[in-house]
């Protein structure tokens, strides 16, 4: 097949001026590097349409890949299924309202998303957060981030052929859930977070279920190192499959994990540590090698390093307010709402209008989300309405390095390495 | 309003004035971020001296703004990280309304690529040089930009029936 003027051969049923460019951007990526293929006799190129509804693309992620036999000369991602706009709908809501909506972003670590968005607010709005709210803010972050990791784990060794393991993970998220269930009754979109501290204390119950799965989940977390760290399967589906090069690693805009399997100990916990990431104890797992391996190495020792920082918080969390006690910055207590005036209408006022930073200013804000920088970039025109607000979603940058590095792959390496990127489509495509 | 700049930051204001002194507008903080604002025509060369001379090896994001109703209508930031010193900076141009046109900055950060192509589709600013210049979100047969001001927030000009938001009008 001559794969001159790919646009020629199709014929795009819906939105077809989408379709065609997509296709044309396809033929003219590495044009200036492309042999002359005037003669195919074997017939083997082709182009693979695979996604936005294939089960292993973790969403609706669409790939255009342009095959040679079974090595993937070039390809190019269609992202854009998942846009929902929030941006625009930030722009018409008030801080507080506008966070449920981050849930929805990062759906695989909410308690994150929640926490990034709090954070910026209180940067550009100068509010302060009393101590206890910030180490329940760190224990909710960890255990998003070891949720996030848990399913990237099950559905990348499912990925790569081992159908059980998915069900050991999702038994641990499981008990995360009963605990998110404790710490703020839900059990996936959270919303605990408030502009100012949180919206209530851990419970005893939720303390307990903290202190078990600390102590349960490392056992759990050695079994699967012994079962996955020298499998010799599961060694050669990963090992130097999607190679992310150091040099490269920055230049492509990689971030998180992804970053740190390729050498740059970045980490946003360390670089400008939040909340009170710089009083506890961590190391940030770095890999050199940048393969999918490598991902997979970081991601499990990140594991062991949030169950680390989860228990130096039990021991550390002082007692005291949850959240901020100024009326004109977050929302009063219930007690405060229900028995006393001022209590009602402070909080009509936070409903109504909510927290205003001042005119012209303009913030952002970086938290380390389990998939990498997550930042909120805020403007103010001094309403409670932010005039600008855009997320830096980390799914988004690792997706243009996953562009970049499946040029010259297998096709069936494609599964596991769009696996080891951990792509959330909710994320990238805003 | 006086600044406080750490040592990077104090050698790229130093810098800048000496090499782009007539493209260099303003350098101002506001919520403990450093904000630079020069000259659109030199955002390349400025992001080349940046990336080269000061270490700013890592581009985080790009943002594009709509000043609704000011002159110069459009703002993009660039959104860059040092991270040999571990600073941020933010670099900061403004664009006119009628052909909005910057440089593409993909030639010093690859990076960029999705992040300008997002700019593009949420607001119409067009970045000459870029290798890949489709929309990113919204289908090609798109014709809005949905992150202006103008666009309104439910549904697309001309093509839904919306529900009646006053309640006199039959």
């Amino acid at each position: 097949m001559d794969l001159k003027g790919i646009n020629s051969k199709v014929e795009p049923q819906f939105q077809e001026l989408h379709q065609r460019s997509l296709y044309q951007s396809l033929e003219d990526k590495h044009t200036t590097i492309e042999e002359i293929d005037s003669e195919d006799p074997l017939n083997a190129k082709m182009i693979l349409n695979m996604g936005p509804q294939h089960p292993a693309t973790h969403g609706v992620l669409r790939l255009v890949l342009q095959l040679k036999g079974e090595t993937i000369e070039k390809t190019k991602l269609d992202i854009g299924y998942l846009h929902r706009g929030v941006e625009k709908i930030a722009e018409n809501k008030t801080y507080q309202e506008f966070m449920p909506y981050t849930d929805r972003m990062d759906y695989l670590s909410p308690y994150s998303n929640n926490v990034a968005l709090c954070t910026a607010v209180e940067k550009i709005a100068q509010v302060e957060v009393p101590e206890r709210a910030h180490y329940i803010r760190m224990i909710g972050c960890e255990l998003a981030r070891i949720s996030s990791h848990l399913l990237w784990l099950g559905t990348m060794v499912m990925d790569a052929g081992a159908i059980s393991f998915f069900i050991w993970t999702f038994r641990e998220r499981e008990k995360i859930y009963d605990i998110m269930d404790q710490i703020a009754g839900h059990r996936f979109t959270v919303s605990h977070s408030r502009i100012g501290g949180v919206a209530n204390d851990l419970t005893e119950d939720a303390t307990a279920l903290i202190k078990e799965f600390v102590d349960t989940f490392p056992n759990e977390l050695s079994d699967w190192h012994k079962l996955l760290d020298r499998n010799r399967i599961f060694i050669d589906r990963n090992e130097n499959a999607g190679v992310l090069p150091t040099e490269k690693a920055l230049e492509w805009g990689a971030t998180g994990p992804v970053l740190r399997a390729s050498g740059y100990a970045v980490d946003q916990r360390i670089i400008s540590p939040y909340l009170r990431y710089d009083q506890v104890d961590f190391e940030v797992p770095t890999r050199m090698e940048g393969d999918n391996l490598a991902r997979y190495f970081v991601r499990m020792e990140e594991l062991g390093e949030s169950i680390k920082i989860i228990r130096q918080c039990l021991d550390k969390i002082p007692k005291g307010p949850i959240r901020s006690n100024n009326a004109k910055h977050t929302y009063p207590s219930k007690d405060e709402v229900y028995y006393s005036m001022e209590g009602m209408i402070h909080d009509f006022m936070m409903t109504d209008t909510g927290i205003c930073p001042p005119a012209g200013t303009e913030c952002y804000h970086a938290v380390e989300s389990p998939k990498g920088e997550l930042g909120y970039f805020i403007q103010s025109d001094g309403t409670g309405h932010p005039w600008r607000l855009k997320i830096n979603a980390p799914s988004f940058k690792n997706l243009q390095v996953l562009e970049n590095i499946l040029d010259g792959e297998m096709v069936a390496d494609t599964v596991v390495i769009i696996g080891g990127m951990d792509p959330v489509m909710g994320e990238a495509d805003k | 309003m006086s600044l406080e700049l750490n040592e990077t930051l104090q050698s790229v204001v130093d810098g800048l004035s000496d090499k782009f002194s007539d493209k260099l507008i303003e350098v101002y903080q506001t919520s403990g971020d450093t904000f630079i604002r020069i000259e659109a025509d030199a955002v390349v060369d400025i992001c080349l001296y940046l990336k080269s001379e000061h270490h700013f090896i890592y581009l985080s994001d790009i943002i594009g703004t709509d000043r609704f109703t000011s002159d110069e209508r459009f703002e993009v930031i660039y959104n860059l990280m040092n991270l040999r010193t571990q600073t941020r900076l933010f670099v900061k141009i403004r664009v006119p309304e009628e052909e909005p046109v910057v440089n593409s900055v993909t030639s010093v950060w690859l990076s960029a690529g999705w992040n300008e192509r997002e700019v593009f589709d949420m607001f119409g600013i067009r970045f000459e040089g870029h290798p890949d210049h489709r929309r990113v979100f919204m289908p090609e047969d798109f014709d809005y930009f949905p992150m202006r001001k103008e666009f309104p927030l439910l549904g697309i000009p001309g093509s839904l029936e919306l529900p009646n938001t006053t309640p006199d009008s039959e």
